[in-house]
């Protein structure tokens, strides 16, 4: 397991991290999730032992590694820009940490075969990293990483620099990994999609900040803060309240609990219809139905309709964060 | 790497040590030594006629040779960025001849040629026109050495640039010498302008080819540099010092150019 | 009027203004440069191939080559550690005044030759405060050439070092390598062309040089006489031919480094992408 207690991380006047701690379960797929500035590739960075805190600890498997260079920490890290050695063939890339080990020839050639298969590059060992795709140097990279048999695997926003649909694929195809191999891994992204997707657990950051940590279904149904709310997924407002598009209830007739409003544009988007209503205080709303709703409800444009929340009572738009000092208000 | 902190000062001490002992010390020392016995003596010593006459020639050749190298220069720099054409490859190696062919061969090269045995020298002569041991020859040698400075500034500026504007303004009805005029020099100011300072620093600076083709005629084809040697060799240790230390400030002021346009440029970039 | 009716007659006169250009400036390079340089072969080999290998392969020619290229390599590898290290410096440390050494490493460049060789022999000549005087040595010659190359491999190694993926650097550490296996196995074999390329460029700089080493060196025939001041004196002494095959070697060696230069800099972009 990893664990980070109370850690801070200033680069002169900017703080990067602000009194972080978090607990990475053993053989977990966690992922840090943020937008830009949270905070996440420090932390990352700080448990990989690239960079070090100014206050706090970090420990891996018990042991306090707070102190310890990258070197010594058994770890494996992926970079977004692969960091290939683009001067090494694909082969003496995924044998450089086992040659510094000194290891005999035959078993690093044996490894690193063993590896590129499991990656998919098998046959590629005489190529340079230039002369193959992102997608590849990034694989080239894990297999790399693989090699010295780390305990915890990092990755910083490993499939950022990819096309959207090789993006897709390569997070699908992590996953499948994860399980086969079980190593403890910690993933940084800012694409909420990808970590909803692929880890067992989510750590939502934000302003130097961890705002919640819990499984995908934990974060997407019961967020504790306005902004893991809004950065999970659809967030729309009704009165104080923030509800999500589809946990509206659109009824012809007033129902208790429910405000008024009347319909202004109604979007088929395939399987999903989205209608836009504007409430009696001239707010905007969007509620997302299912075609078999909308056809039942018959909606049409100028329609009087009545909306209400089906979720259960949850952030306030109050709650909003503007500074980090306002900490008081959030759950 | 992040090195540890005894490494670090020990790599930036040895470092320096090392300039200090083959650049900094010398170069102070000359100053040092200059204006040793005043700052009067020193005037003097730069203002015989002379020395006078030799500033005035090495501005005189220095204002001939960087002007036409800057017309080359920017020429050749469009057809090496923007076209291809046959012998590109070939000739864009024969420009770096001057930085590594020997100044004594340069001279040479020169007094065969415009000698008065030479291919046009005894054309030449026979037509009354003197070029070696005289002002052209001194001028055709400096140009021979700076020529590469402008060309190999500006290149890499036009590569970097791309010649989109120059279609957008072609679209826009302007022709070829309006579109240079307008839109490809000012994107090239700054190259042609570092080009230039190289160019400027190399002409004045330059000794062994005018060593050969000038004659040493005293007072009449001595640049600053070669009044320097000739000032040593006649023992005349204070007054080439004089010189010394007025070349040495032209080239912290050229250094000194170099730097500032080397930080406008990078804010121009940005 | 369309915008191809006014580009059509625009891109035809562009393009005969640059072939005029080129034809011009190409003129220009072969009357100042190739012009004279084949005069020196032509009159190198005028006297014949025997005269030719009499002048190249006498004594003192040989004498001075050999001493020119063994004390242009010594230079080079000088200036290849010294230069790699300050280089790295430049970089990677910070202190007060690095912008001012950094400066000033151009010097060389700006400075005249006459007056460097002048300012090596204040230090390091009769006169020296330091009592260091090398002054008609062999190691004068090496100063000299020192001063003069000091800025090619730093200059060449610099733009390198700054774009360096210092995330490769971290891979490697992650993968638990220590500094010295970074730099031997990263680092170094990334600068390699860079370094090659500095120090090509010096070393046809130090075998061509000649105004820092005609004051300190005194030129003495089979000590400390270098080839470019051999060819001076047999010009002075009307010995043109001669002094014309013993260029056409030198004029060889530079064509030669000016090719090793240009496949170094093909070399050294071969990974990139």
């Amino acid at each position: 397991m990893i664990s980070v207690s109370g850690v801070t991380k200033r680069f002169g006047d900017y703080v990067a991290l602000d009194d972080v701690s978090l607990e990475v379960p053993d053989g977990s797929l966690t992922a840090l999730l943020g937008p830009s500035g949270s905070g996440k590739s420090t932390l990352l960075r700080i448990i990989g032992g690239l960079e070090s805190p100014d206050v706090g600890r970090v420990e891996i498997h018990g042991e306090d590694q707070t102190d310890v260079s990258a070197r010594r920490r058994g770890i494996g890290f992926v970079f977004q820009h692969y960091a290939a050695f683009k001067h090494m063939t694909v082969r003496d890339n995924v044998a450089f940490g086992l040659t510094v080990r000194k290891r005999p020839k035959a078993e690093v050639a044996a490894r690193v075969d063993e590896l590129l298969e499991i990656v998919g590059l098998a046959g590629y060992q005489r190529r340079y990293p230039s002369q193959l795709s992102g997608g590849q140097r990034q694989r080239m990279a894990l297999a790399r990483a693989l090699a010295v048999e780390p305990r915890v695997l990092l990755l910083d926003e490993p499939f950022g620099a990819l096309d959207a649909k090789v993006r897709a694929d390569l997070r699908e195809w992590l996953r499948r990994l994860h399980d086969e191999v079980h190593v403890t891994t910690l993933l940084v992204t800012h694409d909420q999609e990808e970590a909803m997707s692929i880890a067992d657990q989510i750590a939502v950051m934000d302003h130097s900040r961890i705002e919640q940590v819990g499984t995908p279904r934990e974060l997407y149904d019961r967020p504790a803060t306005p902004f893991v709310m809004r950065f999970l997924g659809p967030v729309t407002q009704l009165g104080e309240a923030l509800v999500r598009p589809h946990d509206i209830a659109l009824s012809h007739e007033a129902r208790p609990g429910s405000h008024e409003a009347q319909v202004a544009r109604v979007v088929h988007l395939g399987f999903e219809v989205r209608a836009e209503l504007v409430l009696g205080d001239g707010e905007e709303l969007a509620v997302q139905l299912t075609r078999g709703e909308a056809d039942e409800l018959e909606l049409a444009v100028g329609d009087i309709v009545h909306v209400r929340s089906t979720a259960l009572p949850r952030a306030l738009a109050s709650d909003e964060r503007r500074e980090p000092e306002a900490d008081a208000l959030s759950a | 790497m992040t090195v540890s902190r005894p490494w670090r000062i020990g790599l930036r001490t040895l470092a320096l040590l090392y300039l200090g002992a083959l650049l900094f010390v010398p170069v102070g020392l000359i100053f040092y030594r200059t204006f040793e016995h005043g700052i009067g003596a020193v005037w003097a010593s730069i203002t015989t006629p002379a020395a006078i006459h030799a500033f005035q020639l090495t501005l005189e050749v220095t204002a001939i040779a960087v002007p036409l190298n800057t017309i080359f220069g920017v020429v050749m720099a469009l057809a090496l960025a923007r076209g291809s054409w046959r012998g590109k490859g070939l000739v864009n190696a024969l420009i770096d001849l001057p930085f590594a062919v020997s100044p004594i061969v340069i001279g040479l090269s020169l007094v065969l040629v415009y000698g008065i045995h030479g291919w046009l020298g005894s054309s030449l002569t026979k037509a009354g026109i003197q070029v070696i041991f005289s002002l052209p020859g001194i001028v055709l040698a400096t140009i021979f050495v700076s020529l590469p400075f402008v060309v190999r500034e500006v290149t890499p500026v036009l590569k970097e640039v791309g010649d989109e504007q120059e279609q957008a303004a072609s679209t826009l009805g302007a022709g070829a010498w309006t579109t240079f005029r307008r839109v490809t020099l000012p994107s090239i100011r700054w190259g042609i302008a570092y080009g230039v300072v190289l160019s400027v620093a190399r002409c004045i600076g330059e000794f062994g080819a005018v060593s050969v083709v000038s004659g040493k005629i005293a007072g009449e084809t001595d640049t600053l540099t070669l009044l320097v040697e000739k000032r040593f060799s006649n023992f005349d240790l204070a007054g080439a010092y004089a010189a010394s230390a007025l070349l040495a400030l032209i080239a912290l002021a050229t250094l000194l150019a170099m730097t500032t346009m080397n930080r406008r440029r990078e804010e121009g970039d940005a | 009027m369309s915008a191809t009716a006014l580009t059509v007659p625009a891109r035809r006169a562009e393009r005969s203004y640059g072939a005029l250009g080129l034809g011009l400036a190409t003129l220009w390079l072969s009357v100042i440069v190739l012009l004279p340089l084949s005069a020196v072969v032509v009159h190198g080999l005028s006297g014949g191939a025997g005269a030719f290998w009499d002048a190249v392969t006498s004594a003192q020619a040989i004498a001075a080559l050999r001493f020119t290229v063994l004390v242009s390599l010594a230079t080079v590898a000088l200036n290849v550690l010294g230069g790699t290290l300050i280089a790295w410096v430049l970089v990677r440390d910070r202190f007060p005044g690095k912008r001012v050494v950094n400066a000033l490493i151009d010097l060389p460049f700006a400075l005249p030759t006459i007056v460097a060789g002048l300012v090596l022999l204040t230090l390091y000549g009769q006169r020296s405060p330091l009592g260091i005087d090398v002054a008609f040595t062999q190691v004068a010659v090496l100063l000299a050439l020192l001063f003069v190359t000091l800025p090619f491999v730093i200059r060449s190694v610099q733009p390198v070092l700054i774009e360096l993926d210092r995330e490769m650097e971290e891979a490697a550490l992650s993968l638990g390598a220590g500094n010295a296996t970074i730099f031997r196995r990263v680092v170094l074999p990334n600068l390699a062309p860079a370094i090659l390329s500095g120090a090509a460029l010096a070393f046809a700089r130090a075998v061509g040089e000649f105004g820092s080493i005609v004051l300190i060196s005194g030129n003495i025939p089979f000590k400390t006489q270098v080839s470019s001041v051999y060819v001076f004196n047999l010009i002075e002494s009307d010995a043109p031919i001669s002094a014309a095959a013993v260029s056409t070697v030198l004029l060889g060696v530079s064509l030669l480094v000016l090719l090793a230069i240009r496949g170094l800099g093909r070399w050294g972009a071969r990974h990139d992408r």
